[in-house]
């Protein structure tokens, strides 16, 4: 059995919102989970439900074999880091880590040892006596996973606690969460809107939608194998490629040009996805792109422009390449890397 | 130039106002440190005089009243154990009122926080008979708790409380609810400190109030031994300058409070976090 199993669980808030459809979960000993989603997706809702915080409605929520439903926030022995930190402002930084440990009846040396400890892991021995409001974003938010790791609890709760960072000290945190995760080798969930953070901190990941998981599996697995829609234009920045064609007889016809071969049998209306990264650059190809912008990042090049049905397009190049606005490039597929998806339903059939 | 007089003029203005509020209270001021005799033969005095010592000394030491029970420093005491009495009851009872309306899921709990907020136009002056036969049934007249309790019920500092609590972010009671705090922990160990400067504010407000009363301590005390220093300022007899006295000693406790604890005051009525 694993650590944390999550059955059927389903959240209805009182004004009949159904916020969680019955999602079932597994999370390992040890794991990184991350729940990502678009706003309103149910995923902060899901990880409340896990804390304590929110009750739930139908489903079962077992802890290290223990079923945590009726269960106390208090007595579940997780911890949580909020998105606004939610320090305790008229507290130290002292007491705001061994606030929870006194409430368990620790007895004092025990207590100071262990926010000593903890205050060297994040390198915030020396702000110990500093209320909340003398620190920075970045010392705040050290803090707060402080007050989550002193505890030692059997998991930990992330609820988007980077996004009041500014981007570059988000890079900087992201990367820190991941090391200390590493090294203390807490269970962790960690909610997030943002695809990069998702993709770079997870062991798995859980894509959200409209209160249900789309798909559950590790970063590269989302990435290569995206099983519908959604998860294919979510994960990956630029976002995927979107054109409209029909399926016959195995052989896709888009907008101005046809793909044979296609390993699928289904027929019908469907949704050709094609990540800007999977282009090439070649004579004769089957897709013409009109150039409108190139953004240079440096290292990549991306490049805006549209079709010939007008339709916005997509291509991400090396960086060394250089692209004249308005020219016109032609495009081809590598490695057939295309994904085809339902029109209807969003599901993908190849 | 122009700045020159008009802010010149404002403040001419203001001068004005500060004398009409600071001179009568001097005049009784210097009147009280001469004999009766100069101030009936010559009115009110600008300047002080030389009896001081004997007239507060005396003031305060006289055996008052028409059983000749009370002096003017047993009329401080009582005030001071009724204004304190006052302040702190109805600090904590607002305290928690605002505390159960804001965090309990009580049904219609605005509702009732409105009910409990009309009292405002209900003064005591309007309650007083009923109020009083109930003291009475519970054998509390001529006693302190008689004098403090019926007024220690206050709506305003209940409103006070409940717009604070309402600004704390949920988070800090889910927070805490994690950190293993039960209600009572998350009551003392957070939300008392965060309304420290505005408990402070509100002590000082109901010292005063209590202080100040004058009806129902008239009519809840019988014996004289019960008298309250503004009950004192009416049944206070004796020569003009002892009366005169009194009424600067009245007026030092509220004020002292007053300047002790502005800051928190200030800070706690104009709350900025």
């Amino acid at each position: 059995m694993s650590f944390l199993d999550l059955k059927n669980v389903t959240k209805i808030y009182p004004n009949g919102t159904k916020a969680v459809h019955e999602t079932s979960l597994s999370i390992n000993e040890g794991e990184f989970m991350v729940f990502v989603g678009p706003s309103g997706c149910g995923k902060s809702t899901l990880l409340r439900m896990v804390a304590g915080l929110e009750d739930i409605t139908e489903g079962d929520i077992n802890l290290d074999g223990k079923l945590m439903n009726e269960v106390d926030p208090s007595e579940r022995d997780v911890a949580m880091v909020f998105q606004n930190y939610a320090l305790y402002p008229h507290m130290n930084v002292y007491n705001n880590l061994a606030y929870g440990l006194k409430n368990r009846g620790i007895d004092k040396e025990t207590i100071e040892q262990k926010v000593n400890d903890a205050a060297k892991l994040l390198q915030i021995s020396d702000y110990l006596q500093r209320k909340p409001s003398m620190l920075s974003g970045g010392q705040r938010q050290r803090v707060a996973m402080g007050r989550a790791i002193v505890r030692n609890p059997k998991i930990f709760l992330f609820d988007e606690p980077l996004s009041n960072l500014d981007a570059k000290l988000r890079i900087q945190m992201r990367l820190e969460i991941k090391k200390l995760q590493q090294k203390v080798g807490v269970t962790s969930i960690f909610v997030t809107h943002d695809q990069v953070e998702a993709m770079t901190l997870a062991d798995r990941l859980a894509v959200i939608n409209n209160g249900i998981i789309e798909q559950l599996g590790t970063p590269i697995e989302i990435y290569d194998n995206p099983k519908s829609l959604f998860v294919a234009g979510f994960i990956g920045s630029p976002q995927m490629n979107f054109l409209d064609g029909n399926l016959k007889n195995k052989t896709l016809s888009a907008e101005g040009f046809e793909i044979k071969d296609i390993n699928s049998d289904y027929e019908g209306e469907v949704t050709l996805g094609i990540r800007p990264e999977h282009l090439i650059q070649t004579e004769n190809g089957l897709i013409n792109l009109k150039v409108d912008l190139v953004e240079q990042l440096g290292s990549d090049n991306l490049v805006y422009g549209q079709l010939k049905n007008k339709k916005d397009f997509c291509y991400r190049c090396p960086g060394n390449q250089t692209i004249e606005k308005g020219s016109n490039l032609s495009l081809n597929i590598e490695n057939n890397k295309h994904y085809i998806f339902d029109k209807s339903t969003g599901k993908r059939v190849n | 130039m122009t700045r020159f007089i008009t802010s010149s003029f404002s403040h001419l203005i203001l001068l004005i106002g500060i004398l009409i509020m600071v001179v009568p209270v001097w005049m009784i001021f210097a009147s009280s440190t001469h004999t009766s005799s100069m101030i009936n033969m010559n009115g009110l005095q600008m300047f002080l005089g030389d009896s001081f010592y004997e007239n507060y000394l005396r003031v305060l030491l006289y055996q008052g009243g028409f059983f000749k029970e009370i002096t003017a420093l047993k009329m401080f005491f009582n005030s001071f154990i009724m204004a304190t009495g006052v302040a702190i009851l109805s600090v904590v009872t607002s305290l928690m009122a605002a505390y159960a309306l804001v965090y309990y899921r009580i049904k219609h709990a605005t509702l009732l926080f409105w009910i409990i907020f009309i009292t405002i136009l209900v003064p005591l002056e309007l309650r007083i008979f009923p109020t009083y036969s109930v003291m009475a049934e519970l054998n509390l007249v001529n006693s302190y708790f008689g004098l403090i309790v019926p007024i220690s019920a206050s709506a305003i500092a209940t409103l006070f409380f409940r717009q604070f609590y309402k600004t704390v972010p949920d988070e800090l009671l889910e927070s805490a609810k994690l950190d293993g705090a039960n209600t009572w922990r998350f009551f003392v160990d957070f939300l008392i400190p965060l309304s420290k400067t505005m408990i402070v504010a509100m002590l000082i407000f109901m010292f005063v109030f209590g202080y100040n009363q004058y009806l129902w301590p008239l009519l809840v005390t019988t014996s004289e031994q019960y008298w309250t220093v503004v009950m004192g300022l009416k049944m206070m007899s004796g020569s003009i300058v002892h009366r005169f006295a009194f009424v600067i000693m009245s007026m030092v406790p509220p004020i002292l409070i007053i300047i002790v604890l502005q800051k928190h005051f200030i800070k706690g009525v104009f709350q900025d976090k």
